[in-house]
């Protein structure tokens, strides 16, 4: 039954996206199309735009994303512990415990070095 | 059970769940924005077009449908044009796990809750695709700014989702609402994670107080500065069905799904549903707008630790009493 539901969700995925495409489709068939050299330009708030739109970024965004991972693969150990820890008693408590502490200090760690600061 | 009706079922509820996103997601939920946004700011919302403005949304649709579609020169045509169909159909795969009543759910996934966080991480793949496909300095930044927003809030929201699934001891949305007939809503056991949850559920969505990647006055559009017409109201609709999906979840996680007395279990679930989404309402047009930096020091500073504590404080009641 397994199969049954992720048939579900890959079925979803295809005809949702076929229709949310059928807006595409419509506007393609009765849209106007008059092409004009100025409607392609990009768009800067009326001055001609000037640069690299491509430009480099700040590394901030690097950062979050990294310790985004790190905690994300932490989520990901506790959604299971969830749901069979009431099973498992004291032990499996203390455990996470030292788990969760372990990674708090890692967060802390993060903060004070300033990785967390603006973006 | 045989594969081929299987399917044609998976088919009839892909458009069931889409023309009912696109209805009430889209077309009423716009419409409710903006006559309470109005009764809030002390004047009426639209009024015109159809009794009571019923209608305006429709209008705008097709007058949406006639716009001609254009896209900068510089902009990388594929994904440019692919970026809005996935924000939609992420908003749309939300709407698997979400249960409308006793057996009334697409397809109850043993994972569910997962499957939901899951689901609204896409959303972010197509912000961030979208604001780097349109050759646009405020665009990208917009894209960039709004990605590492949503990614920030992921992480309480799924600890919030955690908590849940320990209190109830299953991932599984029908699991979940059925604890909730024994134990009494989780809105009362768990009320830290709920706060949790709506905190998170408005960020991840993009809305005031945390819509800074959007907002008018600092980034033109942010991500969606290049997409006009039909493409501007698709990433609109996949932003409002994932708001309601995060009040669905709201009310099956916290306020105890369908269960109600005399109402038909639907009725219920569409009611606080609609709760929820009044409330996200309310605070948009309520609350100014936080800087970037204030929101990230929220999410990570305040609501990931206070998340996790709660998670060793739910786990040491469950444990030992």
């Amino acid at each position: 039954m397994l199969l049954l539901d992720w048939l579900y969700v890959g079925v979803f995925a295809v005809v949702g996206l076929g229709m949310a495409a059928l807006p595409m489709a419509i506007v393609w068939a009765l849209a106007p199309r008059v092409a004009h050299a100025q409607k392609r330009l990009t768009y800067e708030s009326g001055v001609v735009p000037f640069g690299q739109a491509w430009a480099q970024f700040n590394v901030r965004y690097y950062l979050f994303g990294l310790i985004f991972v790190i905690f994300d693969v932490e989520v990901i150990y506790l959604y299971p512990w969830a749901i069979v820890f009431q099973r498992l008693g004291k032990f499996a408590f203390v455990e996470m415990l030292i788990f969760l502490t372990i990674l708090l200090i890692g967060l802390a760690y993060a903060w004070r070095k300033g990785a967390l600061e603006w973006a | 059970m045989s594969w081929g009706l299987e399917i044609v079922k998976a088919v009839g509820l892909t458009i069931a769940v889409f023309t009912f996103l696109a209805v009430v997601a889209a077309m009423l939920g716009v419409l409710l924005e903006r006559k309470i946004g109005g009764w809030i700011q002390s004047r009426l919302g639209p009024k015109h077009v159809g009794p009571q403005g019923l209608l305006q949304t429709v209008a705008d649709t097709i007058k949406l449908l006639q716009k001609e579609h254009i896209a900068p020169r510089a902009a990388d045509t594929a994904i440019f044009n692919t970026a809005p169909l996935i924000v939609a159909v992420a908003g749309l795969l939300d709407w698997i796990v979400i249960p409308f009543g006793p057996n009334l759910i697409v397809r109850d996934l043993n994972i569910g809750v997962v499957f939901f966080a899951a689901m609204a991480s896409l959303t972010v793949v197509g912000i961030l695709v979208g604001g780097f496909a349109s050759n646009n300095k405020y665009s990208l930044l917009g894209g960039l700014r709004s990605a590492s927003q949503m990614i920030s809030y992921e992480l309480p929201l799924a600890t919030a989702l955690i908590a849940v699934a320990m209190q109830a001891g299953t991932l599984s949305t029908l699991g979940i609402v059925n604890a909730q007939a024994q134990r009494g809503w989780f809105v009362f056991l768990q009320f830290p994670a709920f706060v949790i949850f709506l905190i998170a559920a408005t960020a991840e969505v993009n809305r005031v107080p945390f819509d800074l990647p959007e907002a008018e006055s600092e980034l033109v559009a942010g991500y969606f500065s290049e997409y006009t017409g039909m493409r501007f109201a698709l990433f609109q609709l996949g932003e409002y069905a994932e708001m309601f999906a995060m009040a669905a979840m709201a009310t099956t996680l916290f306020l105890g799904g369908w269960r109600g007395p005399i109402l038909p279990p639907v009725i219920w679930f569409l009611l606080k549903m609609y709760l929820i989404v009044f409330l996200l309402m309310w605070t948009r047009w309520t609350f100014p707008r936080l800087r970037l930096d204030q929101l990230l020091n929220l999410s990570w500073k305040l609501l990931l630790p206070a998340g996790l504590i709660w998670i060793l404080i739910t786990g040491f009641f469950i444990t030992f009493f």
